[in-house]
């Protein structure tokens, strides 16, 4: 079996008195689509932002994060993109789109700004952003929330990193851009045989693309496995839980599996 | 913990308040360190600091004592700048209440002559102001008050507005409460903090600006000012410059004093966390 | 351009209530003094006979009621007339247009000067908040915030022009050199490099606090973080992303600025003889002359509305949220 992606071991971290993950063992694959499935305290934001390392200064980091594949840790921009939950203020509100694109590309794929431009468009153009052209020289606030989040997501894969990191990425969009901006991930991630790592607390929206879950409780990993055996059959009552308790699980998932 | 231990926390504070405090001292002091009009011929004229015991700073052009100057001239600056600090203030505060409060076009006009008092240069109204009406300390102070009070009106009116949609003051008048009670109890206490922020920038500016008055001149004769001693050196400035630049150096030193004090407080006041 | 003037006619629109408020407040004011002009000029001629007086009074229209006087006052000032000058004999709108460039010039470089080296140093300070750096600069500011402007210029004229004579000690350039040209801009250079410094300093300080202080806040926008994942460079995610935005409230606090900027050059112009706009109204304060402090006060007020608009409309320029009624892409 090839190396996982990324390894980690024993990570506990802790801001003060207060731990935000025990001890948590995990791999992720390389090219799997994995759910980090939590509500809010469980403690999966941090693991995101400690693989991003963008913890703040006072958190205390124990154990270790390995990445086989890359030798060293990950480099933003690079290595992994990261989107976060609001994209109202992702995004520099004086810049133009096209400006906030193509620094990406320019910076790490050595393209002088016209070649980053036109990269950058061809971006917009992916992630499904009407008129790309035009969309290059408008402001964030011309944008719907949707739409800013598919810029977003353009910047985060300018570079053409190994790994995405979707924090919250669709909680704070209307359910029917949710589906979207999944469905866009899926195809992306899948394109270009990324990695994805994707955040959310609603794991219904997760189970319906992704190949893997693990369900994260105050801090501490409950349980991960394939999605299909983890939702039939959950090995730990929290899980369960979880599934029991969502509403809307008896009709189907919002996005049915893509045959590959 | 009091207010006063909150601000000697910070750097700034303590030594702000140092240095008011010295200057406090030294003005309060003045008639009893330098007894006498601070104006009268002391001695022989220009003589150098140090030389004199009995005139430890020297004495300036007409021989007046250096020192009785600069300790009167402390009392001169600190009470007009605080006088007029707090008349631009209430004058502000007053006017942005009643804009804030009454709305319409009652507001629509105060907001235009507040705007009249900005667009204008405060040294220049206070500089007419002063020639027109006269030199007498009541005047000056009410001149800079004219250049200075459109700021905190501005500020508050602004205050009042935003607190005036909030949802304490909505539950405040649900329960029955008089609207000059919730004027008083509720909105002003909230809209203060801001304001009161600003009083320092008010007061350093008001030091000197009485200090540019009596620099040109028109300042209260029988008063002995910083400004009017930097003026008076001018004269001599190629052999005792130090006429002139001692004065200016209390000057750079209080308003130092007030800004620092002024940092160290809205760093105290902020560690109380919002009030609702 | 088509918004430009759109601004432009609604800030005309506007502004008009206020410069009739700035007016009639100030004509009521300078209605109060004590003695007229008149009595000033017969004061320095060692007085007159009562037909003398009555019919000086009569000339520059002194002896009708106070409202008719503002009435004509008002229409004058609509047809651009500023009124007479009694101290000068000569029309104040002359006097104006004359003293006016040279301030402007002051007050330009000093502008110039302290909105960029301030933002400059503002923005050193702030890429790294907290630093040593930082610290230096920001209590360095204070320090130099405190200062009086025109005891700085007497300092400074004291160490350049006096024990160092590397520079002219006052005016605007040396009287009748007969220089044109290149020279000439030169020589007014010299001139004016201790005043333009002066005058600077001050609001060098100011403005480094702020961008410094747009920048603290800046940084802890979402946005930042953002940058910082995308891997960008730290000069970048500095300049075109932190700084870039801290210089908006910057920009605002240079048109807040400009009217007291106005003011100091009252100074400033005293200190080192400048014939300039400033020190005009000295010289009307002196004189009596209450038609040119009228002007004075009216021209300073029309000034600092034309320089906010100019403001406006550079902020509308870096602000692309501003004026966005063009609706969603």
């Amino acid at each position: 079996m090839s190396p996982p992606f990324c390894s980690v071991r024993n990570l506990s971290v802790r801001y003060g008195l207060e731990a935000a993950l025990k001890s948590v063992d995990l791999d992720i694959v390389r090219g799997e689509r994995l759910a980090i499935i939590g509500e809010s305290g469980s403690g999966k934001s941090t693991l995101a932002r400690t693989l991003a390392g963008l913890l703040a200064e006072r958190a205390r980091i124990e154990g270790e994060i390995t990445w086989p594949a890359l030798g060293q840790a990950p480099l933003p921009g690079r290595d992994f993109g990261f989107v976060f939950q609001d994209p109202g203020t992702s995004l520099n509100p004086v810049l133009t789109i096209g400006e906030q694109v193509a620094e990406v590309a320019r910076r790490h794929l050595r393209l002088d700004w016209r070649q980053a431009y036109v990269h950058a468009e061809g971006l917009l153009d992916r992630v499904r952003i009407p008129q790309p052209a035009r969309a290059m020289r408008a402001f964030p606030h011309q944008l719907s929330g949707g739409q800013r989040q598919r810029v977003a997501i353009a910047a985060a894969i300018a570079a053409k990193p190994a790994l995405l990191i979707a924090d919250e990425a669709t909680s704070a969009l209307d359910v029917v851009v949710q589906a979207e901006i999944v469905r866009l991930l899926d195809g992306l991630v899948r394109e270009e045989g990324m990695t994805l790592l994707f955040i959310t607390h609603d794991i219904a929206l997760a189970s319906g693309f992704v190949d893997r879950v693990a369900v994260f409780r105050k801090g501490e990993l409950v349980e991960a496995g394939p999605v299909r055996s983890v939702l039939s059959s959950p090995a730990e009552s929290y899980t369960a839980a979880l599934i029991a308790n969502h509403r809307d699980l008896s009709t189907k998932p919002l996005i049915t599996e893509v045959v590959s | 913990m009091t207010l006063l231990k909150r601000l000697l926390r910070t750097p700034e504070g303590t030594i702000g308040l140092v240095i008011l405090a010295a200057l406090l001292i030294a003005g309060l002091l003045a008639p009893a360190i330098s007894p006498g009009d601070p104006l009268r011929i002391a001695g022989r004229a220009l003589l150098s600091p140090f030389s004199d015991p009995s005139l430890p700073l020297g004495t300036d052009r007409l021989g007046r004592d250096v020192l009785a100057g600069l300790l009167y001239g402390a009392r001169t600056s600190l009470a007009v700048g605080i006088a007029a600090a707090l008349s631009a203030m209430l004058l502000g505060l007053f006017v942005g209440m009643a804009a804030g409060f009454a709305g319409g076009a009652i507001d629509e006009a105060l907001m235009r002559v507040v705007d009249a008092f900005q667009i204008v240069p405060g040294f220049l109204l206070a500089l007419a102001f002063v020639s027109i009406i006269g030199v007498s300390t009541p005047v000056v102070v009410f001149a800079i008050a004219l250049g200075t009070w459109a700021d905190p009106a501005r500020l508050t009116r602004a205050q009042v507005l935003s607190i005036r949609e909030r949802d304490y003051v909505a539950a405040a008048r649900v329960i029955g409460m008089h609207p000059a009670e919730i004027a008083f109890k509720e909105i002003l206490p909230n809209a203060l903090p801001p304001v009161l922020a600003l009083s320092a920038t008010i007061v350093a500016g008001a030091i000197l600006t009485e200090a540019a008055l009596s620099f040109l001149g028109l300042g209260n004769p029988n008063l002995a000012t910083w400004g009017s001693m930097i003026a008076e050196g001018r004269s001599v400035l190629r052999s005792a410059a130090y006429l002139s630049v001692l004065p200016g150096l209390a000057l750079a030193i209080t308003v130092l004093g007030v800004h620092l004090f002024s940092e160290g407080l809205t760093r105290a006041l902020g560690h109380e966390g919002d009030s609702r | 351009m088509k918004r430009a003037l759109l601004l432009l006619r609604r800030r005309i629109i506007s502004s008009i209530p206020v410069l009739l408020i700035v007016v009639i407040f100030s004509f009521f004011l300078l209605e109060s003094a004590s003695g007229d002009a008149v009595d000033a000029y017969l004061g320095s001629i060692g007085g007159g006979d009562a037909a003398l007086i009555k019919s000086l009074r009569e000339s520059y229209g002194l002896d009708q009621s106070v409202f008719a006087r503002l009435w004509l006052y008002l229409s004058s000032l609509a047809r651009l007339d500023l009124g007479w000058s009694v101290a000068f004999n000569r029309p104040v709108r002359d006097l104006i247009a004359e003293r006016l460039p040279n301030t402007l010039l002051l007050m330009g470089s000093a502008t110039a000067l302290s909105f960029g080296l301030g933002s400059a140093l503002g923005i050193l300070a702030g890429a790294r908040p907290g630093s040593l750096r930082d610290r230096f600069l920001s209590i360095g500011s204070l320090i130099i915030y405190a200062i009086p402007s025109f005891w700085l210029g007497l300092v400074l004229s004291i160490l350049f022009s006096v024990k160092l004579r590397w520079l002219p000690i006052a005016g605007i350039e040396t009287i009748a050199s007969g220089k044109t040209g290149f020279p000439r801009a030169f020589d007014i250079a010299e001139h004016l490099a201790l005043p333009v410094g002066a005058l600077s300093f001050i609001y060098l300080a100011l403005f480094l606090r702020v961008m410094r202080s747009g920048m603290a806040e800046a940084w802890k926008l979402d946005f930042v973080l953002f940058a910082r994942t995308k891997g960008l460079s730290r000069s970048r995610i500095v300049l075109r992303h932190v700084a870039r935005n801290a210089l908006l409230p910057l920009v605002t606090m240079l048109g807040l600025q400009s009217a007291a900027m106005l003011g100091g050059s009252v100074v400033i112009e005293s200190v080192f003889a400048i014939p300039g706009f400033g020190r005009l109204a000295q010289e009307a304060v002196n004189g009596r002359d209450a038609p040119l402090l009228m002007g004075i006060i009216v021209t300073s007020a029309v000034l600092v509305i034309c320089v906010n608009f100019i403001i406006d409309l550079v902020y509308a320029a870096l602000d692309p949220r501003i004026g966005a009624s063009e609706g969603r892409a």
